[in-house]
């Protein structure tokens, strides 16, 4: 507990026009934790994780990694800190034109000079890790099933030895055994690799199975508790998300497991 | 110095040292290369002076490890990334794919030949049926009014036509202006300025007015219809379209092929005029020849048929862009990398094909005497 947090978010307002998506949100992400974020259509979590990113600059406040406040960098030192995250995206946003190992390669070919030989030995660990098999590399993004893309992404996303890791709705548009599956992946990468995770999503089962806290965005605000805290939390809209008629079908089948 | 390597009796040790993280990663392979090829009975690893390992390093000193084939002792504090390491190495993939077409061989070429054949045959079969389906549409579109979707030829005839005005002026005009220039250089040497009238009135409109205009078009409007409908292709849309039994060919073909049938000819008339505008300018300019002048000469030059021999064959022109872009944007299939090919595709062929209609007109027109 006691631990600095490893990206703290201060006061941060986001405006569009006239529409205020975040009035002075706070979020403490820890380290070696999974905090999962949800909130309605259009409550802004995709723009909170692109702030957290560095893509998208707030209006207000600050958004501090591992201790440097990413919202007054320049380029290059965002650059750096970069290096230290692994994201993907909600539809995988695997470079089409590459094949999967190249994909993979991209990032490692774009900052160090690593030899051929190396590429392919770091290509076939991360390959593995995600639980491809190393044939999957020669294919083509278009190839590959939904699953398989979202891995394959999550394989990219890996790419740099991160301790920091972004996933935007990791199982969104997969059926239940494959989401279940990819959920197992992204515990034991966590709990193996002690990373860091923040993932938006959707998904109850994902976020029962995998997350130790949950954010909540309401009224342009955040709420955020352990689950059962939050399960508890009187806010209408909270309850009716995880007491709703699909929660609670969900709730039973995780209490059945 | 990521590595020391000392040899004792039996067994080659090492001590690792620093930072061995992916970002050293060419100082890590140039270590490991530099370290004795011969394989090891025992090799000892110590951990105790290393500052910090990641995957990345833990993995390549794995793999070195495992290939030079001795026993490996651990020495020190060894990392956690090395179990992680075994565990994955002992999972099964939690997906699987179809193993990659195996090696060239004779059977293999054999094997490409008669696929290639194949889809050749298949692709000229689905042209043809193309052209059919088309075909088929437009007769049932120009029976009634509702299927002929009108408002959607309108934005066709705006976006391929109106818009491409001045475009298509400024380009009949200059080349008007140069073939002029040149040709007046040459009649000058006789003394027959007088027939670059003749030159250029004729040149326009029978040949540059058309073909300059159709090639602008092809490479405007034939990739965009191409990417427009490719687009829609990669998002479903015509999948949806389908589903609601919408015929995709009256609403997206149609209209397209349509509104270019009536947008081309008018379009090479506005060329037909401009074209002649750049000659009659370069000849008062440079060679003396009053627009009173130009304007009688002009008559006395052109036949007839000179201004139709050019304005019959721009629906075919017209009919050509709209067929080849149309097709490949609906050939677009999985990725957006098709759609960027396909589109190119588009506008080569129909430009190509543009021309060799073009050549086909004027052996015909020679052989009419038209």
């Amino acid at each position: 507990m006691s631990a600095p947090p490893i990206i703290s978010v201060r006061g941060v307002t986001n405006r569009f026009g006239q529409q205020v998506v975040h009035d002075a949100v706070d979020l403490d992400v820890r380290p070696g934790e999974v905090l999962g974020i949800v909130g309605g259509s259009g409550s802004g979590k995709s723009v909170l994780l692109r702030t957290m990113l560095g893509l998208h600059r707030p209006n207000a406040g600050e958004v501090r990694i591992q201790d440097k406040d990413i919202t007054r960098m320049s380029d290059s030192e965002l650059l750096a800190v970069k290096r230290n995250y692994g994201v993907t995206f909600q539809h995988g946003a695997l470079f089409s034109s590459l094949s999967v190992a190249e994909n993979i390669q991209l990032p490692i070919r774009e900052y160090f000079a690593a030899s051929e030989s190396a590429l392919e030995a770091l290509t076939e660990l991360r390959l593995r890790m995600v639980g491809l098999p190393v044939e999957a590399g020669a294919k083509l993004p278009s190839q590959l099933s939904g699953g398989m893309v979202k891995r394959a992404a999550l394989a990219r996303a890996l790419a740099l030895d991160p301790t920091l890791l972004f996933l935007d709705e990791p199982t969104a548009g997969l059926d239940p055994i494959s989401a279940a599956s990819f959920d197992d992946l992204v515990s034991y990468l966590h709990r193996s690799l002690k990373l860091t995770v923040v993932m938006i999503t959707h998904d109850l089962d994902t976020l029962i199975a995998t997350c130790n806290r949950v954010a909540v965005l309401v009224d342009r605000k955040i709420v955020v508790d352990t689950l059962e805290a939050i399960m508890n939390h009187p806010h209408p809209w909270i309850r009716e998300y995880f007491h709703g008629p699909r929660a609670r079908a969900a709730q039973t089948a995780v209490d059945g497991r | 110095m990521l590595l020391e390597a000392k040899r004792t009796d039996d067994a080659l040790v090492l001590h690792l040292k620093g930072a061995w993280r992916i970002d050293n990663i060419a100082s890590i392979e140039e270590a490991l290369r530099a370290l004795p090829q011969t394989s090891e009975p025992r090799v000892t690893v110590h951990f105790d002076q290393l500052d910090y390992i990641d995957l990345s390093g833990a993995w390549l000193l794995h793999r070195w490890l495992g290939q030079s084939g001795g026993q490996v002792e651990l020495k020190g504090d060894p990392p956690q990334h090395f179990d992680f390491i075994e565990d994955v190495l002992h999972q099964q993939p939690k997906e699987s794919v179809e193993p990659p077409e195996g090696r060239l061989s004779l059977h293999e070429a054999l094997i490409w030949i008669g696929r290639n054949s194949v889809a050749w045959l298949r692709r000229i079969q689905q042209t043809v049926s193309y052209l059919g389906r088309v075909a088929v549409n437009a007769v049932g579109a120009l029976g009634s009014v509702h299927r002929l979707r009108v408002p959607s030829i309108a934005r066709h005839i705006y976006e391929t036509g109106i818009q491409a005005i001045p475009i298509v002026s400024l380009i009949a005009f200059l080349i008007s202006v140069i073939v002029a220039y040149l040709g007046a250089q040459q009649l000058q040497q006789f003394g027959a300025e007088i027939f670059t009238v003749d030159l250029v009135s004729i040149a326009v409109l029978r040949e540059m007015a058309p073909l300059l205009t159709a090639i602008i078009v092809a490479g405007r409007s034939g990739s965009a219809f191409a990417a427009e409908i490719g687009v829609m292709r990669l998002n479903d849309e015509i999948d949806a379209l389908q589903s609601m039994g919408v015929n995709h060919f009256e609403v997206l073909v149609l209209p397209r092929l349509l509104g270019l049938v009536v947008a081309l000819p008018l379009l090479t008339v506005i060329a037909d005029a401009m074209g002649l505008a750049g000659g009659a300018l370069l000849s008062s300019v440079l060679l003396d020849i009053s627009l009173a002048q130009f304007l009688p000469r002009m008559q006395d030059a052109l036949a007839p048929t000179t201004f139709w021999a050019g304005i019959v064959k721009t629906p075919v022109f017209a009919l050509v862009i709209a067929l080849v872009g149309t097709y490949r944007g609906l050939q677009v299939r999985e990725s957006s990398r098709e759609l960027g090919r396909l589109t190119t595709v588009a506008v080569v062929q129909s430009i190509f094909l543009v021309i060799f209609a073009d050549a086909i007109f004027a052996v015909v027109f020679v052989e009419l005497d038209f």
